[in-house]
């Protein structure tokens, strides 16, 4: 990624480009786009340059739209982003993530569905929703929702997806199989010991060292995998919460990662008495250090959501989030010191940093 | 031919449709199946299904609330128009 990065915000009103290396107010946001829709999440797609963004309207139901020329026009589709004629109604798409010449879309009512023209038309990976927990599938307070793709690198056969409230799944055979990946992974919501299944994953990433190790930000606490997701360790010692929705993995240190704890599931899912920082690993999450620098440290009552944090791959990374109260931060020294962007978005859902051809 | 007539909001998605078109069809579901010939795509946002609209969008026929089976005249005017919902 060179040295000018746009970021792609999606908010409950439309989408967003954000230059965030100009100055606050500066005109260097541009929006709403995709006609004011509620917008889950955004990306390049690597094959084509084209800006894909997902969501789900509700008028006019579930799409994903695309621009070729860097967002200022727009087509959208949702051809084939159906389960059948009497099957449950796709209500919107909450995570677009390109791959290896493919677009896959996860959903809700929780499914993945893949396109291979550009998200022009989707075909059903019938695999998943055919798992035989599927009928045992409950959801989350933000409904039964596939909310993270995480593609292997190099191997297109091979993909992680995260679903509230059921876990982590990963395929081998291109979604024609999948088996559970929540081993280790507590489910405090229910009595007993964890099950196989009906974790509540909030966010999933991959760190940078191809495919080994996995991260995940839960509904109770945090984890990292070192073996694709087939045994997870607990690394929430030296946060403030177990609780939190979203998780960025460096692009090139494979134990760094960054998260946003809030206070608590049953106690506001805002910043921990009302003072926002970054929490950094840099050891695989043996430890964490937090960083408030430039981020309001007094009457902070926001939540962060799971889609709405990202880095770049410049060098010092930048980081990058935005709140469910429309403000969006920046860091140009990975999570050190931070400044504002905009403070007057609607409720962000998703960011994501990406380079514009 | 029908009249249909479609909201400022649906045919914002598509650059260069018109607000008002007349085209053919018995039913309703006819009638967008008209429209999506002229329009490729645009039963996708009304419908969620061969059999039914979306639950925010109501269709009236001649000013009489429809669904897609509902019979349209041959000079019948056909309004969509989405629910009052949002926030």
């Amino acid at each position: 990624m060179g040295e000018r990065v746009t970021l792609l915000v999606g908010t409950r009103k439309g989408a967003f480009l954000v230059e965030p290396d100009g100055e606050p107010n500066d005109g260097s946001i541009r929006g709403p786009l995709c006609e004011g829709w509620p917008i889950h999440d955004m990306a390049v797609d690597p094959a084509t340059g084209a800006i894909v963004a997902a969501g789900g309207n509700e008028w006019y139901g579930p799409a994903v739209f695309r621009s070729d020329d860097r967002g200022a026009t727009w087509s959208h589709s949702s051809e084939g982003l159906a389960y059948g004629e009497d099957a449950d109604k796709i209500t919107t798409v909450w995570n677009v993530t390109p791959a290896h010449g493919a677009i896959y879309a996860g959903v809700e009512p929780a499914g993945l569905f893949r396109s291979d023209d550009g998200g022009a038309t989707w075909q059903h990976v019938e695999g998943l929703t055919s798992h035989p927990t599927r009928p045992r599938w409950e959801p989350g307070a933000g409904g039964l929702c596939l909310h993270s793709i995480v593609p292997h690198p190099d191997d297109p056969d091979r993909l992680w997806v995260g679903i509230s409230a059921v876990g982590t799944f990963e395929t081998r055979d291109g979604g024609q199989t999948w088996d559970t990946r929540n081993q280790g992974v507590r489910a405090d919501f229910v009595p007993g010991p964890p099950p196989e299944f009906g974790q509540c994953v909030h966010k999933l990433v991959m760190a940078a060292d191809g495919g080994q190790h996995l991260y995940q930000q839960n509904h109770c606490g945090v984890y990292r995998s070192s073996d694709g997701g087939r045994q997870w360790h607990e690394i929430t010692a030296g946060l403030p919460s177990e609780f939190g929705f979203p998780m960025a993995a460096h692009p090139r240190d494979p134990r760094t990662v960054w998260t946003i704890p809030l206070n608590g599931a049953d106690r506001g899912r805002y910043a921990p008495e009302g003072s926002l920082s970054v929490w950094r690993t840099e050891d695989g999450g043996e430890s964490w250090s937090a960083s408030g620098e430039g981020l309001p440290q007094r009457d902070a009552f926001v939540g962060v959501l799971r889609e709405a944090m990202a880095v770049d791959d410049r060098d010092p990374v930048g980081v990058y989030f935005g709140t469910s109260t429309g403000q969006l931060y920046a860091s140009r020294d990975e999570g050190r010191s931070w400044r504002l962007l905009a403070d007057n978005l609607p409720s962000i859902w998703s960011v994501e940093a990406a380079v514009l051809d | 031919m029908a009249t249909v007539v479609l909201p400022r909001s649906l045919v914002a998605l598509f650059p260069g449709a018109p607000r008002q078109l007349r085209v053919d069809g018995k039913t309703v579901a006819d009638v967008l199946d008209s429209v999506d010939r002229e329009v490729p795509g645009l039963r996708n946002r009304l419908c969620d299904s061969r059999t039914s609209l979306r639950p925010h969008i109501n269709v009236f026929v001649d000013g009489a609330p429809a669904e897609l089976e509902t019979i349209v005249a041959s000079d019948g005017v056909v309004h969509v128009i989405p629910a009052v919902s949002g926030g």
